[in-house]
Protein backbone atom coordinates (compact mmCIF):
# COMPACT_ATOMS: atom_id res chain seq x y z
CA UNK A 1 0.00 0.00 0.00
CA UNK A 2 2.14 2.47 -1.20
CA UNK A 3 -0.48 4.11 -3.42
CA UNK A 4 -0.47 7.47 -1.46
CA UNK A 5 3.20 8.12 -2.03
CA UNK A 6 2.83 7.09 -5.86
CA UNK A 7 -0.21 9.62 -5.91
CA UNK A 8 2.33 12.22 -4.42
CA UNK A 9 4.97 11.79 -7.07
CA UNK A 10 2.36 11.91 -9.54
CA UNK A 11 1.27 15.35 -8.16
CA UNK A 12 4.69 16.51 -8.49
CA UNK A 13 5.55 15.50 -12.01
CA UNK A 14 2.41 17.31 -12.67
CA UNK A 15 3.37 20.58 -11.13
CA UNK A 16 6.80 20.64 -12.61
CA UNK A 17 5.28 20.21 -16.63
CA UNK A 18 2.82 22.79 -16.29
CA UNK A 19 3.37 26.48 -15.46
CA UNK A 20 1.45 27.45 -12.31
CA UNK A 21 -1.03 29.24 -13.37
CA UNK A 22 -2.26 26.60 -16.00
CA UNK A 23 -2.03 24.14 -12.81
CA UNK A 24 -6.12 24.80 -12.50
CA UNK A 25 -6.97 23.88 -16.41
CA UNK A 26 -5.73 20.28 -15.89
CA UNK A 27 -8.40 17.91 -16.21
CA UNK A 28 -6.48 14.52 -17.25
CA UNK A 29 -3.40 13.32 -15.92
CA UNK A 30 -1.97 10.01 -18.15
CA UNK A 31 -0.71 7.37 -16.05
CA UNK A 32 0.67 4.26 -18.04
CA UNK A 33 0.31 0.89 -15.58
CA UNK A 34 1.52 -2.41 -16.06
CA UNK A 35 0.14 -5.53 -14.90
CA UNK A 36 2.95 -5.87 -12.39
CA UNK A 37 3.73 -2.05 -11.38
CA UNK A 38 2.47 -2.87 -8.07
CA UNK A 39 0.04 -0.02 -7.25
CA UNK A 40 -3.41 -0.65 -7.81
CA UNK A 41 -5.41 1.76 -10.25
CA UNK A 42 -8.72 2.17 -7.94
CA UNK A 43 -6.25 2.90 -4.64
CA UNK A 44 -3.78 5.36 -6.52
CA UNK A 45 -7.38 7.12 -8.25
CA UNK A 46 -8.55 7.54 -4.70
CA UNK A 47 -5.06 8.68 -3.12
CA UNK A 48 -4.74 11.67 -5.55
CA UNK A 49 -8.22 12.85 -5.41
CA UNK A 50 -7.45 13.03 -1.82
CA UNK A 51 -4.32 14.71 -1.67
CA UNK A 52 -5.16 17.02 -4.89
CA UNK A 53 -8.48 17.98 -3.56
CA UNK A 54 -8.23 21.90 -1.90
CA UNK A 55 -5.69 22.43 -4.89
CA UNK A 56 -5.35 24.10 -8.18
CA UNK A 57 -5.29 20.11 -9.20
CA UNK A 58 -8.83 19.70 -7.38
CA UNK A 59 -10.45 18.72 -10.77
CA UNK A 60 -7.92 16.74 -12.26
CA UNK A 61 -8.76 12.94 -12.19
CA UNK A 62 -6.42 10.33 -13.26
CA UNK A 63 -6.90 8.15 -16.78
CA UNK A 64 -5.20 4.40 -16.75
CA UNK A 65 -3.62 2.76 -19.68
CA UNK A 66 -2.86 -0.74 -18.61
CA UNK A 67 -0.13 -2.54 -20.09
CA UNK A 68 0.02 -6.35 -20.04
CA UNK A 69 3.11 -8.25 -19.15
CA UNK A 70 4.87 -9.84 -22.16
CA UNK A 71 7.59 -11.59 -22.59
CA UNK A 72 9.75 -12.72 -25.45
CA UNK A 73 11.37 -16.21 -26.20
CA UNK A 74 14.85 -16.13 -26.38
CA UNK A 75 15.20 -19.63 -27.53
CA UNK A 76 11.58 -19.84 -29.95
CA UNK A 77 11.56 -16.11 -30.07
CA UNK A 78 8.05 -16.05 -29.92
CA UNK A 79 6.20 -13.54 -27.69
CA UNK A 80 3.69 -14.24 -24.93
CA UNK A 81 1.23 -12.31 -22.35
CA UNK A 82 -0.02 -13.43 -18.96
CA UNK A 83 -1.60 -11.76 -16.18
CA UNK A 84 0.11 -14.33 -13.59
CA UNK A 85 3.87 -13.49 -14.08
CA UNK A 86 5.12 -16.54 -15.87
CA UNK A 87 8.17 -16.17 -17.14
CA UNK A 88 8.38 -19.55 -18.83
CA UNK A 89 8.02 -19.91 -22.64
CA UNK A 90 4.75 -21.86 -23.01
CA UNK A 91 5.24 -22.86 -26.49
CA UNK A 92 8.77 -24.56 -25.78
CA UNK A 93 9.54 -24.61 -22.31
CA UNK A 94 12.24 -22.17 -22.69
CA UNK A 95 13.66 -20.22 -19.45
CA UNK A 96 15.78 -17.84 -21.06
CA UNK A 97 12.93 -14.84 -21.46
CA UNK A 98 13.07 -11.02 -21.45
CA UNK A 99 10.34 -9.03 -20.13
CA UNK A 100 9.19 -6.97 -23.18
CA UNK A 101 6.41 -4.99 -20.90
CA UNK A 102 4.24 -5.07 -17.49
CA UNK A 103 6.31 -3.06 -15.14
CA UNK A 104 5.09 0.79 -16.34
CA UNK A 105 4.39 3.12 -14.17
CA UNK A 106 4.92 6.45 -15.65
CA UNK A 107 2.94 9.90 -16.65
CA UNK A 108 2.32 10.08 -19.92
CA UNK A 109 0.42 13.36 -21.16
CA UNK A 110 -1.20 15.67 -19.02
CA UNK A 111 -4.48 17.31 -20.66
CA UNK A 112 -5.37 20.97 -19.91
CA UNK A 113 -8.57 22.93 -20.77
CA UNK A 114 -8.23 25.75 -22.41
CA UNK A 115 -9.36 29.46 -22.29
CA UNK A 116 -11.88 29.19 -25.11
CA UNK A 117 -13.72 26.36 -23.32
CA UNK A 118 -13.92 27.60 -20.62
CA UNK A 119 -16.05 30.86 -21.67
CA UNK A 120 -18.22 28.50 -24.02
CA UNK B 1 -8.05 20.76 -24.59
CA UNK B 2 -4.09 20.46 -25.18
CA UNK B 3 -1.80 18.19 -24.05
CA UNK B 4 1.51 18.29 -22.99
CA UNK B 5 3.58 15.27 -23.22
CA UNK B 6 5.42 14.22 -20.56
CA UNK B 7 6.78 10.52 -20.25
CA UNK B 8 8.02 10.10 -16.94
CA UNK B 9 8.54 7.49 -14.68
CA UNK B 10 6.53 7.94 -11.29
CA UNK B 11 9.33 6.61 -9.21
CA UNK B 12 12.64 8.54 -11.35
CA UNK B 13 12.77 10.72 -8.26
CA UNK B 14 13.91 7.22 -6.30
CA UNK B 15 15.32 5.66 -9.19
CA UNK B 16 17.81 8.70 -9.69
CA UNK B 17 18.94 9.10 -5.52
CA UNK B 18 19.32 4.89 -6.01
CA UNK B 19 21.70 5.26 -8.78
CA UNK B 20 23.62 7.30 -6.53
CA UNK B 21 23.76 4.83 -4.04
CA UNK B 22 24.51 2.48 -6.34
CA UNK B 23 27.89 4.92 -7.72
CA UNK B 24 28.81 5.43 -3.73
CA UNK B 25 28.71 1.33 -3.39
CA UNK B 26 30.58 0.26 -6.23
CA UNK B 27 33.39 3.26 -5.43
CA UNK B 28 33.77 1.53 -2.19
CA UNK B 29 33.73 -1.91 -3.71
CA UNK B 30 30.66 -2.79 -1.20
CA UNK B 31 28.37 -5.58 -2.12
CA UNK B 32 25.34 -4.99 -0.68
CA UNK B 33 22.44 -7.16 -0.62
CA UNK B 34 18.56 -6.35 -0.15
CA UNK B 35 16.79 -8.54 1.79
CA UNK B 36 13.20 -9.08 1.39
CA UNK B 37 10.16 -11.58 2.32
CA UNK B 38 6.88 -11.42 4.72
CA UNK B 39 6.96 -10.40 8.08
CA UNK B 40 7.99 -13.60 10.07
CA UNK B 41 9.82 -15.53 6.96
CA UNK B 42 13.22 -15.52 9.14
CA UNK B 43 15.22 -12.75 7.64
CA UNK B 44 17.31 -11.26 10.73
CA UNK B 45 17.88 -14.95 12.10
CA UNK B 46 19.32 -15.51 8.49
CA UNK B 47 21.09 -12.37 9.15
CA UNK B 48 22.54 -13.66 12.13
CA UNK B 49 23.54 -16.98 11.05
CA UNK B 50 25.01 -14.84 8.17
CA UNK B 51 27.26 -12.44 10.87
CA UNK B 52 28.08 -15.13 12.88
CA UNK B 53 29.28 -17.24 9.73
CA UNK B 54 31.73 -14.45 8.65
CA UNK B 55 32.50 -13.64 12.33
CA UNK B 56 34.02 -10.55 11.81
CA UNK B 57 36.31 -12.68 8.48
CA UNK B 58 34.42 -10.66 6.33
CA UNK B 59 33.52 -7.21 7.66
CA UNK B 60 29.92 -7.02 7.45
CA UNK B 61 27.52 -3.82 7.75
CA UNK B 62 23.46 -3.80 8.38
CA UNK B 63 20.63 -1.28 7.83
CA UNK B 64 17.52 -2.43 9.78
CA UNK B 65 14.60 -1.67 8.30
CA UNK B 66 11.54 -1.57 10.85
CA UNK B 67 7.98 -0.09 10.53
CA UNK B 68 8.14 0.55 14.22
CA UNK B 69 11.18 -0.71 17.52
CA UNK B 70 14.53 -1.09 17.03
CA UNK B 71 14.30 -4.85 18.39
CA UNK B 72 15.86 -5.86 15.22
CA UNK B 73 18.82 -3.47 15.37
CA UNK B 74 19.46 -4.62 18.96
CA UNK B 75 19.71 -8.62 18.46
CA UNK B 76 22.06 -7.82 15.20
CA UNK B 77 24.25 -5.80 17.69
CA UNK B 78 25.03 -8.48 19.34
CA UNK B 79 27.50 -9.53 16.62
CA UNK B 80 29.63 -6.20 16.59
CA UNK B 81 28.93 -5.46 12.66
CA UNK B 82 27.93 -1.57 12.10
CA UNK B 83 24.23 -1.68 12.46
CA UNK B 84 22.06 1.24 11.45
CA UNK B 85 17.91 1.05 12.01
CA UNK B 86 15.72 2.80 9.98
CA UNK B 87 11.86 2.87 11.63
CA UNK B 88 9.52 3.91 8.33
CA UNK B 89 6.73 4.82 11.34
CA UNK B 90 3.87 2.80 8.98
CA UNK B 91 6.25 2.97 6.06
CA UNK B 92 5.51 -0.21 4.22
CA UNK B 93 9.06 -0.43 2.16
CA UNK B 94 12.25 1.04 2.39
CA UNK B 95 13.17 4.00 -0.50
CA UNK B 96 16.32 4.82 -1.72
CA UNK B 97 16.36 8.08 0.01
CA UNK B 98 15.75 6.22 3.48
CA UNK B 99 18.88 4.14 2.78
CA UNK B 100 20.83 6.95 1.75
CA UNK B 101 20.26 9.15 4.78
CA UNK B 102 21.17 5.96 6.86
CA UNK B 103 24.33 5.35 5.25
CA UNK B 104 25.40 8.96 6.95
CA UNK B 105 25.38 7.64 10.45
CA UNK B 106 27.56 4.15 9.66
CA UNK B 107 30.83 3.52 9.79
CA UNK B 108 31.48 1.86 6.44
CA UNK B 109 35.72 1.68 6.79
CA UNK B 110 36.80 -1.77 5.90
CA UNK B 111 33.17 -2.92 5.20
CA UNK B 112 32.86 -5.39 2.45
CA UNK B 113 29.05 -6.46 2.62
CA UNK B 114 26.25 -4.66 3.36
CA UNK B 115 22.90 -6.37 3.70
CA UNK B 116 19.67 -4.23 4.22
CA UNK B 117 17.01 -5.71 5.94
CA UNK B 118 13.90 -4.49 4.10
CA UNK B 119 10.79 -3.77 5.67
CA UNK B 120 8.44 -7.12 6.12
CA UNK B 121 6.15 -7.13 2.95
CA UNK B 122 6.23 -8.97 -0.45
CA UNK B 123 4.18 -6.26 -2.09
CA UNK B 124 6.30 -2.77 -1.99
CA UNK B 125 9.61 -3.56 -1.66
CA UNK B 126 9.63 -4.98 -5.08
CA UNK B 127 9.23 -1.73 -6.83
CA UNK B 128 11.67 0.25 -4.79
CA UNK B 129 15.47 0.20 -5.90
CA UNK B 130 17.69 1.02 -3.24
CA UNK B 131 20.88 0.78 -5.24
CA UNK B 132 21.61 -3.07 -4.30
CA UNK B 133 23.24 -5.70 -6.24
CA UNK B 134 20.54 -8.14 -6.03
CA UNK B 135 17.27 -8.48 -3.81
CA UNK B 136 17.28 -11.75 -2.08
CA UNK B 137 13.80 -13.05 -1.45
CA UNK B 138 13.19 -15.38 1.59
CA UNK B 139 9.89 -17.35 1.80
CA UNK B 140 9.49 -19.97 4.35
CA UNK B 141 7.69 -23.26 4.53
CA UNK B 142 5.44 -22.44 7.22
CA UNK B 143 3.80 -19.87 4.35
CA UNK B 144 2.74 -22.86 2.46
CA UNK B 145 4.55 -23.27 -1.35
CA UNK B 146 2.06 -20.70 -2.94
CA UNK B 147 3.82 -17.53 -2.23
CA UNK B 148 5.71 -16.75 -5.14
CA UNK B 149 2.38 -17.26 -7.54
CA UNK B 150 0.75 -14.68 -5.19
CA UNK B 151 3.28 -12.01 -5.50
CA UNK B 152 5.14 -12.61 -8.60
CA UNK B 153 6.80 -8.85 -8.66
CA UNK B 154 8.69 -10.02 -6.11
CA UNK B 155 10.10 -13.14 -7.05
CA UNK B 156 10.58 -11.72 -11.11
CA UNK B 157 12.41 -9.07 -9.30
CA UNK B 158 14.93 -10.94 -6.82
CA UNK B 159 18.12 -12.48 -8.06
CA UNK B 160 18.21 -15.52 -5.02
CA UNK B 161 15.60 -17.47 -2.91
CA UNK B 162 16.27 -18.35 0.33
CA UNK B 163 13.17 -21.58 1.33
CA UNK B 164 13.84 -20.86 5.41
CA UNK B 165 12.32 -23.08 7.69
CA UNK B 166 13.12 -26.07 6.42
CA UNK B 167 13.26 -28.44 9.49
CA UNK B 168 9.58 -27.39 9.90
CA UNK B 169 8.71 -29.21 6.84
CA UNK B 170 7.38 -32.48 8.07
CA UNK B 171 4.65 -30.44 10.03
CA UNK B 172 3.29 -27.71 7.74
CA UNK B 173 1.37 -28.12 4.34
CA UNK B 174 4.26 -27.65 1.79
CA UNK B 175 5.47 -29.08 -0.98
CA UNK B 176 9.75 -27.90 -1.24
CA UNK B 177 9.39 -29.10 -4.57
CA UNK B 178 6.06 -27.20 -5.29
CA UNK B 179 7.58 -24.01 -4.04
CA UNK B 180 10.86 -23.97 -6.01
CA UNK B 181 8.63 -25.29 -9.47
CA UNK B 182 6.53 -22.11 -8.43
CA UNK B 183 9.22 -19.95 -7.89
CA UNK B 184 11.03 -20.85 -11.08
CA UNK B 185 8.28 -20.58 -13.50
CA UNK B 186 7.75 -16.69 -12.15
CA UNK B 187 11.93 -16.37 -12.32
CA UNK B 188 13.48 -19.33 -13.86
CA UNK B 189 17.26 -17.68 -13.46
CA UNK B 190 16.60 -18.00 -9.27
CA UNK B 191 19.14 -19.21 -7.21
CA UNK B 192 17.76 -21.19 -4.71
CA UNK B 193 18.91 -21.94 -1.31
CA UNK B 194 17.19 -24.37 1.19
CA UNK B 195 17.93 -23.49 4.99
CA UNK B 196 16.87 -23.84 8.18
CA UNK B 197 18.29 -21.39 10.76
CA UNK B 198 17.62 -23.73 14.08
CA UNK B 199 19.31 -26.72 12.35
CA UNK B 200 21.95 -24.55 10.40
CA UNK B 201 21.19 -26.23 7.80
CA UNK B 202 22.17 -24.84 4.22
CA UNK B 203 23.00 -21.76 6.01
CA UNK B 204 27.01 -22.59 4.78
CA UNK B 205 26.06 -23.35 1.58
CA UNK B 206 24.33 -19.60 1.31
CA UNK B 207 26.87 -18.08 3.14
CA UNK B 208 30.08 -19.31 0.83
CA UNK B 209 28.24 -18.21 -2.05
CA UNK B 210 27.48 -14.60 -0.66
CA UNK B 211 30.86 -14.86 0.32
CA UNK B 212 32.01 -15.22 -3.17
CA UNK B 213 30.08 -12.50 -4.64
CA UNK B 214 31.51 -10.05 -2.48
CA UNK B 215 34.84 -10.67 -2.94
CA UNK B 216 34.18 -10.72 -6.61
Amino acid sequence: MHELSVAQNICDIVQQSVPKNELADVRIVRVKLGTFSGVVADSLDFCFSAISAETPLAKAHLEFEHIPFAVRCNHCQKTFENDIGFMVCPECGGAETVILSGRELQVTEIELENEEEKTI
Amino acid sequence: MSVITVERKVLEKNDEIARRNRAMFSERHLFVINLVSSPGSGKTSILERTLEYFNKRVKVAVIEGDVQTDFDAQRIARYDAPVVQIVTNGGCHLDAKLVEDALGSLDLSGVKLLIIENVGNLVCPSNYDLGEAMKVVVASTTEGDDKPLKYPSMFQNASVLIINKIDLLPYVNCSLETLRNNALKINPSLKVFETSCTTKSGISEWCSWLEQNTNR
